[in-house]
């Protein structure tokens, strides 16, 4: 039985790009200050924050949370860093979720970070280590292998093509044109997508997000709190997330049945029966232009093989029926890991809200979702929010 | 803040089960999943519990370099029994791990959690350059030094500030290490002399080798459960009244080094939730941070447990002893059991817990009812966590 309501009452976020010459403390500082400032409030008025970041190994600072504590406004405050690799971005206001929802607090301050950036020559280095360090790690075994395999496992069960699937990457590189902060909003077609360099096949290099520098934030509140702030408060109603086993090897690859949990986990938090009819936009989870397809299977928003047909026909546009993705996405606007994550909780904060400028869309949005996944394709984090 | 937490009072969720494996300064044969899968069956059996239904919330506290994997939660589920269920990671000391799973149950999402730290310090080649790479990249990390050093500057200026004699701080190791010797877990154990142990080695003067703990293996794992299935799980519930957490600046340069302001400001937020008016007196026991020797005294005092500049000669005279006034680090502390990175924190809170259980053999304290547990991150954190215990 859940015992207190919880608001989101502000949002914030910084440029997503390549290489940022802002620190990480920076990137968060600029974010949090956003956020407060959209909320009205100042650092003084925070009970709590939680930081998400995903490895230490991008910065190659152990403990990265404490480094990262005084630009997150952490200094003297009851903080915390979680973390849940890829999922962390939207598991960080989950993590603020039961800060005020316990009673604990009543006003945390949450701020998700990411500068992967200071690895050289490239950030994929730094996954190799997230492997078994006996059975895989040999293999020198990057990211970009293991979801080439889940990627032509999912399009051979269901008999789905790489130019259903680009659909995702034209769409999602489209809506961020209309993203300040996007780094890669770019009008494309389906051929653009199929002629770009294979990465890993079936994985081109348009199928998938780029490494980023960035930082988003938001401020929760309890219920009473968050009256008195806004006339706008967002609620953050439903929270969920599970992990699967670490042994990705034996798993079906072609249905992420973590995310099918995590999700009915949210919805149950939330009070929804039916997903598909009750959810008016989804900011689902898309480094790659399959993980779309995969997870609106997963949050049930399509059924088993059939999102690359609702993408194709133009349901998930911002105008169509549902739209997903309609920030541009991890594909347009950027991938800065946890940070990522966070721009999806504030991509629908804004559009709950009216917020969203060039990018509202254009039916009446009172419920949204916000998914995140990561790990050896083994975590599934899922908020739905409502106006 | 206040208002919040006033609405939450009183704070009681039990700790119905727990779990521990290792506590060996190496386990070749085991690896760490195979420690937790240990720590893990033994609290589910404590509690009474079948993991894959009762509960609702696994948190496990690590941190990617101690464990020499990037994002360490893909590797937790399976050996917790947690497989397709809520679990994550809180990048802490396992103390704010336990704050974690009682937030989760306090905002109803869970009736049951369950918590796990470990350390698989053996399997580490080069702790000190791990400890190395927490310092500031571009301002502090180029000092060529141990960086316990940060630990060292500390310990000076709080025995410059506090007015505490060094031979005090010596006197903690006397304490802790001697009790130790009645602990089943402990392994640095020993009957020292303080003279012995200001002579032994500097490790970053003034501190010595014998003041400072030396890290050990060993999985911890607990069951909360809310006030309701606490009665139904376990048979000897021990509750969690309050608990705190607090950071003080990352920036070392920045900081007032002779007070541990992150523990005063956690005991603060703890003895609110648990209504402790006066903690000196309050206490039946107290397993509180010494990963060095000073630093039990900088956080008995900051917990206000002694008054400013006085923990050293209260300790020197036997207050803090197992038969004095207040015991504290009874069970040895990390200086006598040894240090079990990040979770050292829970730790102290099953030493804690097999002394209100009334199980702690030749450790006992007589009638022990209200325990104080505190922890600190480490160099060169100002991070720490207090938890208020009672059975």
């Amino acid at each position: 039985m859940l015992k207190r309501r919880v608001a989101i009452v502000g949002a914030g976020i910084t440029l997503f790009r390549r290489r940022m010459l802002e620190t990480g403390k920076e990137l968060s500082f600029e974010a949090s200050k956003m956020a407060l400032d959209s909320a009205g409030l100042t650092l003084k008025d925070v009970d709590a924050v939680v930081e998400g970041s995903a490895p230490d190994a991008f910065d190659g600072v152990h403990m990265k949370g404490e480094y990262l504590l005084d630009g997150s406004g952490g200094v003297g405050k009851p903080y915390q860093r979680v973390f849940v690799g890829g999922g962390t971005g939207v598991f960080t206001p989950i993590a603020g979720w039961w800060n005020v929802a316990s009673g604990f607090h009543d006003i945390c301050l949450c701020v998700a970070e990411e500068k992967m950036s200071p690895l050289h020559p490239h950030p994929q280095y730094a996954f190799w280590s997230i492997f078994d360090q006996i059975l895989e790690r040999p293999l020198g075994v990057t990211l970009l292998w293991i979801f080439s395999l889940e990627m032509r496992r999912y399009m051979h069960k269901y008999g789905i093509t790489e130019e259903d699937i680009a659909h995702v990457a034209v769409k999602n590189k489209g809506n961020a044109v209309d993203h300040p902060c996007a780094q890669l909003g770019a009008r494309i077609t389906v051929d653009d997508v199929m002629k770009s360099e294979p990465i890993c096949w079936p994985v081109k290099r348009l199928d998938v997000s780029p490494p980023s520098d960035g930082a988003a934030a938001v401020v929760l509140a309890s219920e009473k709190t968050a009256k008195k702030l806004t006339d706008q408060p967002v609620w953050l109603d439903g929270v969920g997330w599970t992990l699967d086993s670490t042994h990705w090897t034996n798993r079906d690859l072609a249905y992420p049945e973590y995310l099918e949990k995590a999700g009915r986990m949210a919805y149950k938090m939330a009070g929804i029966k039916n997903p598909r009819k009750e959810i008016d936009i989804a900011e689902v989870y898309d480094p790659f232009d399959y993980k779309e397809l995969h997870h609106m299977e997963g949050l049930q928003l399509a059924g088993k093989g059939e999102a690359a047909k609702m993408t194709v026909e133009g349901v998930t546009q911002r105008d169509g029926d549902l739209p997903v993705c309609p920030s541009g996405g991890l594909l347009g606007v950027g991938n800065p890991i946890a940070a990522a994550g966070m721009m999806k909780i504030c991509e629908v904060f804004w559009q709950l809200r009216g917020e969203a400028g060039k990018r509202q869309v254009k039916k009446d949005a009172r419920v949204g979702l916000a998914q995140a996944w990561g790990d050896l394709m083994q975590v599934g984090t899922v908020a739905v929010m409502r106006s | 803040m206040p208002g919040a937490i006033d609405a939450l009072l009183p704070l009681r969720i039990g700790i119905v089960g727990v779990g521990y494996s290792g506590f060996d300064s190496m386990t070749p044969g085991l690896s760490t999943r195979e420690l937790m899968f240990e720590a893990a069956s033994r609290a589910y059996e404590d509690a009474g519990i079948d993991p894959r239904k009762d509960v609702q919330s696994f948190i496990c506290c690590t941190e990617d370099f101690w464990e020499g994997i990037s994002i360490t939660d893909e590797y937790m589920p399976d050996q917790l029994g947690a497989v397709l269920r809520p679990l994550c990671t809180v990048s802490s000391d396992g103390l704010v791990g336990l704050a974690t799973a009682c937030m989760h149950i306090a905002s109803g999402l869970a009736d049951v959690a369950v918590v796990e730290s470990h350390s698989k310090a053996s399997d580490v080649l080069n702790p000190s350059e791990i400890m190395s790479f927490a310092l500031d990249p571009a301002y502090t990390r180029h000092v060529e030094a141990d960086p316990r050093f940060v630990a060292g500057l500390e310990m000076a200026r709080y025995l410059k500030d506090s007015g505490t004699k060094r031979e005090y701080c010596a006197e903690v190791a006397v304490k802790n290490k001697r009790n130790a010797l009645s602990n089943p877990r402990s392994v640095h154990g020993a009957r020292l002399t303080k003279d012995e142990v200001l002579g032994s080695q500097p490790v970053a003067t003034p501190l010595t080798d014998m003041e400072a703990s030396k890290t050990i293996d060993g999985s911890i794992v607990f069951v909360l459960a809310n006030a309701q299935k606490a009665k139904k799980l376990g048979n000897h519930t021990v509750w969690i009244n309050g608990i705190g957490w607090n950071s003080d600046t990352p920036w070392i340069e920045d900081r007032n080094l002779s007070r541990a302001t992150y523990a005063e400001q956690a005991a603060s937020q703890a003895y609110k939730m648990a209504n402790v008016r006066n903690p000196a007196s309050y206490f039946d026991l107290a397993e509180v941070d010494d990963t060095y020797s000073y630093k039990e005294l900088q956080h008995l005092e900051a917990l206000k447990l002694a008054p400013r500049g006085k923990a050293g000669r209260m300790t020197s005279s036997g207050v803090f002893d197992k038969n004095g006034r207040l015991p504290v680090n009874v069970s040895g502390g990390s200086l006598g059991v040894g240090h079990l990175l990040e979770a050292t924190g829970l730790h102290r809170v099953l030493e804690a817990i097999m002394q209100l259980r009334g199980d702690a053999g030749r450790m006992q304290v007589p009638k022990a009812r209200k325990a104080l547990v505190q922890s600190w991150r480490g160099i060169p954190t100002a991070t720490g966590a207090v938890a208020v215990l009672g059975n």
